[in-house]
């Protein structure tokens, strides 16, 4: 909440179940989300310890504006990554930050392992560790039902849970967050699951009056309201949605096919954002306190029985770009039924999409290959036999057989283990790539973002906006967007909202509810967070210039052509420079 | 003509919260949703639909009216719904307790109900149309005309 002049944090050890709120003014200039997680990391996270060693950190952190302005709905999480070992970071929206807030807490830090299972409830002030031993072993869906019914108070609660591939310690396993959302990618579910945590429920009921704010608040409400819903600058997040890049990208030669063998999918159509709004959307849902509501939701029909029974296992699924390109484009999978079959499981189990699908491509070339059997596995992988993926989703969510175990680790470990690491399209140590192939912004910008998401940095754009570049002039741009960005994610504001939120408007939030911050202060609050990221990576041994990147990236052409190894050396070079340069 | 508030395109809604965030901003001097007379929520989580909860207008005798005490709730012009006057609430909660679909709320600091107040904010700020305000004479009538001249 705005307007206090401090962190209010809410510390649980799961060891031994002390509680306790300790109210930081220090963190204060750290303004809050990926601000204030990053910091609490720092303070806590422990590089002499293995990742899921129960003195290990999740933190989840909102910040000051969180859901009293449009689209500013995320809430930050900072832990050690299970999937590279390194630095970990990811963003959810849903109600999480809505309910955190009114609850109370800008800030939350869990460390220890229960003895059994557990999921905490946060009920404003009261705190509870209740038994989750039943529902160990639910799907996400399942799960959430449960919660729900043990925890009544509609329309003010948040749940994010576990799925199976949480709890069996699946690298990449997410946490699912009111059913449509995640804090995905570098693997928290299975942080939650090594502490034998199974969800988190938060209620929040706290009032907060406008106080001596209401009359500006209200007027700059208004105008960021109306800047949301009534110009074009969020359009594509309401209409189509993400999936509106599938086909640009599939036109210029940049979505990732059958494991980055080709970057142009043929049957792109037939899965693109368009074909599946037109066939499949049932409806939109926003995450709390965005008028956009970019979750795009489809109806999934499975036949059972004869065909002519008519009759249909019917079921919704959200999708959106990353998830068709991952699940789609990269396993050769071209009809949305099939699609929609996998998105489907990877979400029921908890698994972050990207890496499934990176992970899945990777093993069926390493199949083709002869790397690895499909006796090892349990299923013969073929590009494109969705109904394979399926039965193999399904086996790495639950650590079936010795492979299955590896693929739960991720393309990059299973390549080191089994060979085939050239095409192991995996960046910064682990992460599999996002579905651009865009250019050399791209790949460095994964590479040495600080997350290695392509949301660290957008080089996806700077592929796409800029020709001529020089190497140092691309890296610039990257490191300079990462800083930007550390400072609106230290607001914990949606990314999508990142063309609404410029700088005047942000001050403009900011003053009206009493916290006049400079452009000046909100340069150095970008500068200093990426700073104490990049200081936490060189604490776990991580350096994006030693780390390879595989082959494959440069034998595929992309967007801008072959990349060049030299390039990418001389951007690697810039970047060595431009930190080194960084006052930390 | 009064106007009273309804929700006739519920099948439109995303589930942003804008409207309850409207009301608690714009009415009730707070940031919080909770304190919004209007209230959605999902039926059946998130797969489920959402609904609004809101103020009904109920044709006289407006039951909140008649279980108020003193006249800080009168029969609202046009016959349907209430006017609320806040120097004459005493904060016993009667009307909270009388409203025959459960829709007004109590502000346990300020100790007075959270009701709707006909006011239009909610639907300024809804981005899909779900919310309508319209004229009280174009709300369903529960009696017929025989009856009513009976």
């Amino acid at each position: 909440m705005p307007a206090r002049d401090y962190i209010r944090v809410l510390y649980l050890d799961l060891s031994t179940r002390q509680v306790e709120v300790r109210q930081r003014a220090d963190l204060s200039a750290y303004m809050g989300g990926a601000g204030v997680a990053v910091k609490l990391l720092s303070e806590t996270i422990r590089p002499d310890l293995e990742v899921f060693d129960p003195a290990q950190p999740i933190i989840l952190a909102i910040g000051p504006l969180s859901t009293i302005f449009p689209v500013i709905t995320k809430t930050v999480a900072a832990f050690r990554s299970p999937l590279t070992g390194e630095f970990g970071e990811s963003h959810a929206g849903g109600r999480i930050a809505y309910a955190l807030s009114h609850a109370g807490y800008d800030a939350l830090i869990i460390t220890g392992r229960a003895e059994q299972p557990i999921y905490v409830r946060i009920h404003d002030n009261r705190i509870e560790f209740c038994d989750a031993g039943t529902i160990w072993g639910t799907d996400v869906l399942e799960a959430g039902r449960i919660l729900r019914n043990l925890n009544p108070a509609p329309g003010h609660r948040s749940i994010i849970r576990i799925g199976p591939a949480g709890e069996n310690l699946v690298r990449y396993a997410n946490v699912n967050v009111e059913t449509y959302r995640h804090f995905g990618r570098l693997g928290l579910g299975a942080v939650f699951g090594s502490k034998n945590l199974k969800a988190i429920v938060t209620i929040g009921t706290h009032h907060f009056p406008l106080g001596e704010f209401g009359r500006e608040y209200r007027k700059v409400y208004a105008a960021v309201y109306r800047k949301v819903t009534e110009t074009d600058l969020m359009e594509k997040y309401h209409e189509l949605g993400t999936p509106m890049n599938l086909i640009p990208l599939n036109g210029v030669g940049a979505l990732p096919t059958r494991n980055l063998q080709a970057a142009r999918f043929e049957e792109a159509e037939a899965i693109s954002g368009e074909a599946l709004a037109e066939e499949n959307l049932m409806f939109t849902r926003a995450c709390t306190g965005c008028p956009i509501g970019c979750i795009h939701v489809a109806l999934l029909r499975q036949p059972f029985g004869e065909p002519d029974w008519y009759h249909f296992d019917s079921s919704l699924v959200a999708y959106d770009y990353e998830l068709i390109y991952a699940l789609g484009s990269m396993l050769g999978v071209g009809d949305r039924q099939d699609l929609l079959m996998l998105i489907q499981e990877s979400d029921l189990a908890g698994l972050d999409a990207i890496s499934t699908g990176v992970t899945l491509a990777w093993a069926t070339e390493a199949l083709e290959r002869g790397l690895i059997s499909a006796e090892e596995l349990g299923v013969e992988l073929n590009f494109g036999n969705a109904r394979a993926y399926r039965r193999a989703i399904r086996a790495i969510a639950q650590g079936e057989t010795e492979l299955a175990r590896w693929l739960g680790r991720g393309a990059l470990y299973a390549a080191r283990r089994y060979g085939g690491q050239d095409f192991a399209v995996a960046l910064g140590g682990g992460q599999g790539m996002a579905g651009y192939h865009t250019g050399p912004a791209n790949v460095v910008g994964h590479h040495i973002g600080a997350r290695h998401s392509h949301l660290c940095n957008a080089g996806y754009s700077i592929d796409q906006k800029f020709n001529d570049l020089s190497e140092k002039e691309i890296v610039d741009k990257l490191i300079d967007e990462e800083q930007e960005r550390c400072m609106l994610t230290s607001l914990a504001i949606c990314l999508f909202a990142r063309k609404i939120y410029d700088r005047e408007t942000v001050r403009a939030c900011l003053a009206s509810v009493g916290m006049p911050w400079s452009d000046e202060q909100l340069d150095e609050l970008g500068r200093k967070v990426y700073a104490l990221k990049l200081e936490i990576k060189r604490q776990l041994d991580y350096d994006p210039t030693e780390t390879p990147i595989p082959r494959r990236f440069f034998e595929t052409p992309s967007m801008k052509g072959l990349l060049s190894s030299e390039r990418v050396e001389r951007m690697l070079q810039a970047y060595r420079e431009r930190v080194a340069a960084l006052d930390v | 003509m009064p106007k009273v508030l309804s929700a006739p395109g519920m099948g439109r809604c995303i589930g942003c919260y804008s409207c309850m965030q409207a009301c608690a901003r714009m009415v009730y001097d707070d940031f919080s949703p909770h304190k919004s007379a209007i209230q959605v929520r999902t039926v059946g989580g998130m797969n489920g639909r959402l609904v609004a909860n809101i103020c009904r207008a109920c044709p006289e005798p407006v039951p909140c009216v008649k279980a108020c005490p003193t006249d800080a709730l009168i029969t609202r012009q046009g016959g349907r719904g209430m006017k609320f006057f806040k120097n004459k609430c005493i904060g016993c909660g009667l009307c909270v307790e009388a409203c025959p679909v459960q829709v007004i709320g109590w502000d346990e600091e300020a100790e007075r109900p959270i009701l709707c107040i006909f006011c239009g904010q909610c639907v300024k700020f809804c981005p899909h149309d779900c919310l309508e305000m319209v004229d009280v004479e174009e709300l369903p009538q529960w009696f017929s005309e025989d009856k009513h001249a009976g």
